[in-house]
Formats: structure tokens, sequence, C-alpha cells
């Protein structure tokens, strides 16, 4: 029989540390779903993703039952929609968004990603019509994500669509600011965007992946703390061990439930994101391991070498735990997502700046941070230059996420609600980078892009 | 196949009985039995094969977590393989 010791130890990550598989993520290809009238693309989109993904939330349910293991959210991603639109003769992307919309109510999934474009060296037929609708569209929808990539470490940052999106995370702003401003939740601007993420906002089915495929998100800072404090006063090298243990069940875990997935759903299992994603529930938050690991709060110094080493030890963990690992797989540092970053943000020790310095360490970026409500576009789209920069030199992904809190500043709060949590409006630096915005062009790709 | 059951909680006369009784109502054998007493805390583990399972084994682990909360306990059915995957290489 299996050791007791484990079988109990599984229980009690579940029952008290949270637990759990975050998302089953099915990506699904609509690029067979171009058609020059809109109409007829609109339906055909609607029929593919219902007639793939319509057992997609029963199978997640029954995996959860069977195994004992909550998988929180089963989720969608399509083919960026701007290369449906390119093929449109009437170039109407909200209709669109409608569609995928009406597609995820009847599946029963809470979130369908893939309003996106990619536009890191340029803008094609349809991307520029898409990106200037997203703030209409995420307004008239409640499921659907939306993501842009400005910049690789292959072409460098498209400057155009950075100074272009600061512009229309404001706008989102503005058309959700009855709704706390909750559209802007729900985009992402990207470096270096991967093509097979199954996690929220950002996820969306990329052009190299199959026709379909299911690809499986964990999480688990509440184990990983709950290991640490159990340790005591041991030193990093033991830390960095512990986390790697860990690491390693909380993705065996994900491997089983990707791999049970796929064979119920009849689609190929694509990758286990081996990710760290902290929720608002007290106990699963990324900032209290790192308090665990000695720091008296999150933001104080020390933090980024903290990050380092924990992102850094859930990855060689994790690793070996999947077959197959992709997306993001790291540490998330979403500051209204997580209970201990909330807190570290509320009480001043926890600043944007040094949020900046460890997005270099550990996956993603600028992630759910409020910001205050009178903030010109250029500030925004100037974050958005300094995060890819930090994504194209260090040849890793990074993303910004803001939320311009409409009619607030500084001290005041927004609520979202559920995992998206809510916090604190958090001060920006006020000096202007208009100038520097302003000239467009593009970055070029950094040297270390040349490797063949 | 065969799953685990857990059963964790305060002890009481007739537990084994009434988790038994449930295992056999749904036609599922019991492999092993392993429980401790520790400080009041009763905890229980129970391996069964549910091949040949009358009901499709999520509704037996809902059954069970039901039953679980008419007897104060936390009674969990879960498929052995979770065990294996997390704690075997």
């Amino acid at each position: 029989m299996i050791n007791t010791k484990d079988i109990l130890e599984t229980i009690r990550m579940i029952q008290d540390e949270n637990l759990d598989v975050r998302t089953i993520t099915m990506g699904i290809s609509l690029l067979d779903c171009c058609e020059s009238d809109i109409d007829s693309a609109c339906a055909r989109i609607y029929d593919k993703i219902t007639r793939y993904a319509r057992n997609l939330v029963k199978t997640g349910e029954d995996i959860e039952k069977e195994y004992g293991i909550p998988i929180i959210n089963k989720r969608i991603a399509v083919t960026p929609m701007s290369m449906i639109l390119a093929a449109c003769a009437k170039k109407e992307p909200v209709r669109l968004a409608e569609t995928l919309e009406k597609a995820a109510r009847a599946c029963g999934v809470n979130f369908i990603g893939g309003y996106s474009a990619l536009v890191h060296k340029g803008f094609s037929p349809g991307d520029r019509e898409l990106i200037e609708s997203i703030p209409e569209a995420l307004s008239a929808t409640e499921r659907v994500c939306s993501s842009v990539n400005v910049g690789s470490t292959k072409s460098g940052i498209n400057m155009d669509a950075v100074a272009l999106m600061g512009g229309i995370i404001r706008r989102t702003a503005e058309l959700t600011a009855d709704r706390d401003c909750v559209g802007c939740a729900k985009l992402v601007v990207f470096c270096n965007a991967p093509e097979d993420n199954p996690f929220m906002a950002g996820a969306f089915h990329g052009t190299g992946e199959p026709d379909c495929v299911v690809n499986v998100g964990v999480s688990g800072p509440g184990v990983v703390r709950a290991a640490l404090a159990k340790a005591g006063d041991c030193d990093l090298t033991e830390v960095a061990d512990i986390v790697k243990k860990t690491a390693f069940k909380i993705t065996r875990m994900g491997q089983l439930v990707a791999r049970e997935a796929s064979k119920r759903l009849g689609v190929p299992f694509g990758i286990v994101d081996l990710s760290l994603a902290p929720t608002p529930a007290v106990g699963d938050s990324v900032a209290h391991i790192l308090e665990e690991m000695g720091l008296e709060c999150c933001g104080a110094h020390g933090t980024t070498a903290a990050l380092a080493l924990l992102n850094d030890a859930v990855k060689k963990g994790g690793a070996m735990a999947s077959s197959h690992v992709g997306g993001l797989s790291g540490a998330f540092i979403p500051v209204t997502e997580d209970a201990g970053m909330v807190n570290a943000a509320r009480n001043g020790c926890l600043r944007i700046e040094k949020l900046e310095a460890m997005t270099a360490v550990c996956s993603v970026g600028l992630d759910m941070i409020v910001i205050p409500g009178d903030t010109p576009a250029e500030v925004i789209s100037a974050i958005i230059a300094d995060q890819a920069a930090i994504g194209m030199v260090n040849s890793k992904t990074t993303a910004v996420r803001l939320i311009p809190a409409i009619g607030k500043g500084a001290g005041e709060e927004l609520s979202f609600g559920g995992l998206l949590g809510g916090g604190p409006v958090m001060p920006l630096n006020t000096w202007s980078p208009a100038r520097f915005i302003s000239r467009g062009g593009r970055i070029p790709a950094p040297i270390q892009s040349l490797k063949n | 196949m065969r799953a685990v059951i857990t059963v964790i909680g305060k002890d009481d006369v007739g537990i084994l009985a009434k988790i038994s009784a449930a295992c056999a109502e749904y036609n599922n054998n019991i492999l092993e039995v392993t429980q401790s007493v520790l400080q009041e805390l009763f905890v229980m583990i129970m391996l069964i094969d549910i091949s040949k399972c009358a009901i499709p084994f999520t509704e037996f682990a809902d059954k069970m977590a039901a039953l679980g909360e008419q007897m104060g306990l936390s009674v969990r059915a879960m498929h052995e393989d979770i065990f294996n995957s997390m704690h075997r290489i």
C-alpha cells in the first residue's frame, strides 16, 4: 500500500494549503474558420469552439472528483483573432469578440483568450483594427481576454505598438470605469509571448500549435510556504531543495491531470506550465513564501534574490516531473491577486520600481497593478517599453497588465472580486517620457538575438 | 483500478463499520485498512478495489463525502494514481 505519510501529506496539501490545478486550457486553432464574409466566419468560429470544447468543463469536473484535486478553471485559447480579421472584407472586430463570448458561455468556461494581435515587428492587415477595437470589445464582453505582443528578442520592440497600447489601456479603463475598470484586468501587453500559455489573460493558441491541444497550469504557493515553514531555520541551499521537491510533487499532479484530460477529450497533451500562481485567498500567496524565507515584508531589499531562488527552484523541480514543459513557467507576481503583495503595496514596502526589478528574475512581469486614474497614456507606454526591454534583452517573457483606476488616486482601492482580487492604487514616477514615446519606430533586436 | 479512502476526524463508535458498509453497498472490495488514533484524532486509510464499483466512481466519491458530512468527519475517496504520481518516480 502507498505510504500513509504520503497519503496524508497529499490530503493536507489539498485541504489546508490550497493545492490545486489552476487551469485546464484547451487551445483551438481557428485558422480554418477564415472567411471574407464576417457572418460566415463568426458562424464557423462558434461552431468549431463549441464542437471541440463541449465536454471540456464536464471532463475537468470528472477528473476533479475522481482524483480529489480541485481544478479551478477550465478555459479556452484560440488563434489570435487579428489573423481571422485579416481575411474579413468588413473589418468589424467586435463581432468576433461577441462570437467568442457566446461560444465561451455555451461551453461554460469563465475565460476565453485570443482576442490578440502579434505585432512585434509591425502591423499586418487586421492588426491595427483589432487593437483599436480592444476597449470596446472588452467592455462589451465579460469572458473575452485580449493580448498584444509588442516585442521579442529576435525582432526588437515595435515602439509604434507600444505607443498605441498606452492609449488602448487608458481607453479600456475608461469604458469599464463603472465596473472598477475590470476591462484592463483582461488585457496583457507582452514581449516574447509564449504560444502555449494556459494562463489568462494572456493565453492564445499560436500558429505553430496543432489543431487542438490541452495545456495545464499548476499552482501551489501555499504548499511551498508550508514546506518552508516546517523546515525552520535552514540555509538557502536547503530552502532551494525544499522548493524543488515540492514543485516536483505539484507538477506531477499537473502532469497526471493533463494526461487524463488529454485522453478523455481525445486531444493531444501540449504542456504543463510550471507555475506558482497565487490567489487572493489567505495562504495562497507568493509574497508569503518570500516572507517565509526571511524578509519582513515582500518588497524589502533581498526580495529580488529570494524570488530568483524561488523561480529557479520551481523550474528545476518541475522540469523532471513533466514530459513537456512550456507556457510561462515560473512564479507569478500579480499584485491584486496575491494577499501578501496587496498587503505589501498597502503598507508602502512594495513599490513599482521593486516590482520591475522582480520581473527580471521571474515569470511574466508588471501584473495586475492598479495605477492612478490620471496617468497619461505615454507613461503607460513607457512602462510597457521598460518591461519589453527587460524581456527582450533577457530572452524571457515579460508582460504588462496595468489597471488605471479612473477617478481614483493614491490611497484609494479597486476591487474586482474572485480570482482577480483587488488592491490599492500604486504611485508612479510622474516625470514625462512623452518625447521618447512619440518618436515611434522600432528598437532594434539586441545582439544576443544573433545566435545562429 | 484502486482508490484510497481517507477518513480524518474525531474518534467515535462505528466509523469503520459505516465506511465499510458503504463500500460493500457499492460493490467495492476492501484490500487494506490502516487506522490510528492520535490525541483523539482518528485517521483511517483504506485501499479499495473499484473495478466492479456499482456506480461511476465520481458518484461514489460524492456519496463518501456526503457520508463524511453526516458523521462530522472528513471523508475523501480518491483514485490511487494521484498518490502514486506525486510520491513515486
